[in-house]
């Protein structure tokens, strides 16, 4: 019996997850279907856009400008070991576009967005307002969930895109004014090692996150428990399955996109 | 008509409906009584298709409910939800006339405020309330407006889940009259769930008692009162002893 609780343990928690996955990818062709099929609600879909979009807009700036003057210094140092400090524009702007833009955007939108998501839908649930828009006919993956995945989808690339740019400026500021690069040479660089692929691909992954942060939060709020403890267990869990499942799915398009 | 046949729902190892076998004929007030955690609720729920039965069968004019076109179906429904259930995001007007605004009965804008507006005077409710959100409400005023709600659509059938509950005694007073009036008035079918007595008797035309998740007793406001059933009169009589065990 000793030897046997273990392997249940283990065995349990696979079984687990792997039911876990199966809700997910339940619950995401529920959606993609919803999505091609009326009623629309363009308001909602709107003031979602405006929500995810346009609020997170602060947030995912700050951590690229940031992030981009780190990761400028780093090089800097790091490549003075072997007398390459010249790479500093090549390797923020690449690092930026392809890497550091989407994941570190994509986890900024999940801290914010994935538990708003998930505590908003989840009071609902806890108050009876699910039940109260199916009693008033109206489905509640069409009305709450499309408009928030696919307002999510389409605003976090736009977001990657703007953090990479600020992210690159971030860079170019800390490259000028602390480590003597020459400022139109310094964009010229950036400008010529950037390839259409490193930006598309960055925004690929965007919309990949996007889709998995609005999911994840809409989910674990629909599945959220009773009371306050449901809804802040619904909201830990959404944050933390978006951020797994973006830093997994990150892996994997990479792989997908640059593998040899 | 609403009947009700057999119907059986678990959630894990709690059995909490038994075989609910209940009719209500069109136009009737009904009420179920009952203590809480027996199964109220998960009955109403079972009706609209919230909650799928695990057994038995549920029939709205004869045709089975499973089986019913879901938006034809619930558009015949009006439902006051216990704690209102608002949606906070929409100004008061809006929550009111939300089933106007969407799908089959869907009206231009202010036509659809001007019903909301009508229905909010219905239960009392002035034109400045229309454009508050729920939030800025007091606990009477959101049930209220859970009333109109209910009703903007001239259902045939209104669900009321414990509609006093939370209430002052004077409110409690005021939204059964209300419910009384409105059911009377628009020739509606009414099914009520409650604990609180003077709702019984200011809305039931019947009563029915859900006990162990089965129906224990039903008949008239007249006859619950003169019943020897023992756990009707420890019930309406809200004695600590009897065969209902108060912990449960």
């Amino acid at each position: 019996m000793i030897l046997v609780a273990p392997l249940r343990a283990i065995g349990q928690t696979a079984l687990q997850i792997l039911a876990l996955l199966g809700r997910i990818v339940l619950f995401a062709g529920d959606v993609l279907a919803a999505m091609v099929r009326p009623p629309f609600y363009p308001r909602e879909f709107g003031h979602q856009l405006l929500q995810i979009g346009w609020y997170s807009l602060p947030v995912v700036g700050l951590t690229a400008l940031f992030t981009g003057g780190a990761l400028a210094l780093q090089i800097y140092s790091g490549g003075a070991r072997f007398n390459a400090e010249a790479v500093v524009p090549s390797i923020v702007a690449i690092g930026m576009v392809r890497e550091l833009g989407p994941v570190l955007g994509g986890l900024m939108v999940a801290a914010r967005v994935a538990s708003s998501i998930a505590a908003e839908i989840g009071t609902m649930k806890v108050t009876e307002q699910i039940d109260a828009l199916v009693t008033l006919s109206t489905d509640p993956t069409r009305y709450l969930v499309v408009p928030r995945v696919l307002a999510a989808t389409l605003a976090v690339p736009v977001l990657v895109g703007v953090g990479d740019a600020i992210g690159i400026m971030g860079g170019w500021m800390v490259g000028v004014s602390r480590l003597g690069f020459n400022s139109a040479g310094y964009l010229a660089n950036t400008l010529d090692i950037i390839e259409f692929w490193d930006v598309g691909s960055g925004l690929v992954k965007g919309a990949a996150f996007g889709f998995i942060v609005a999911l994840m939060g809409c989910l674990h709020g629909l599945n959220s428990g009773r009371g306050a403890q449901g809804v802040g267990r619904a909201t830990k869990s959404a944050v933390v399955a978006a951020s797994v499942m973006i830093l997994a799915a990150n892996y994997l398009l990479t792989e997908v996109f640059f593998s040899a | 008509m609403i009947e009700l046949s057999g119907v059986h729902k678990s959630f894990g190892a709690n059995h909490v409906l038994r075989g609910v076998s209940l009719t209500v004929p069109q136009g009737e007030s009904m009420v179920i009584i009952g203590g809480s955690g027996t199964g109220k609720s998960v009955l109403l729920k079972c009706v609209l298709g919230l909650v799928v039965p695990d057994g038995g069968t549920i029939k709205l004019d004869g045709e089975d409910v499973s089986h019913a076109e879901r938006e034809a179906f619930l558009a015949r429904f009006g439902m006051l939800f216990q704690g209102g259930a608002l949606f906070d995001s929409l100004k008061v007007w809006e929550n009111v006339a939300f089933r106007l605004m969407r799908g089959a009965t869907k009206r231009p804008k202010d036509e659809a405020r001007a019903i909301a507006i009508e229905k909010l005077r219905r239960v009392g409710l002035g034109p400045q309330v229309a454009d508050h959100f729920p939030a800025e409400l007091s606990g009477g005023m959101q049930k209220r407006v859970g009333l109109a709600r209910a009703i903007a659509a001239d259902p045939e059938i209104i669900f009321f889940d414990e509609p006093t509950t939370g209430l002052d005694p004077i409110m409690s007073g005021v939204i059964n009259d209300l419910i009384r009036e409105i059911v009377v008035e628009m020739g509606a079918t009414a099914m009520t769930i409650t604990h609180d007595m003077r709702s019984v008797r200011a809305i039931a035309d019947r009563v029915a008692m859900l006990h162990e998740g089965g129906i224990r007793w039903s008949g008239t406001v007249a006859e619950m009162d003169t019943t020897q059933d023992p756990y009707v009169t420890q019930f309406v009589n809200g004695l600590a002893t009897g065969p209902i065990n108060p912990v449960r």
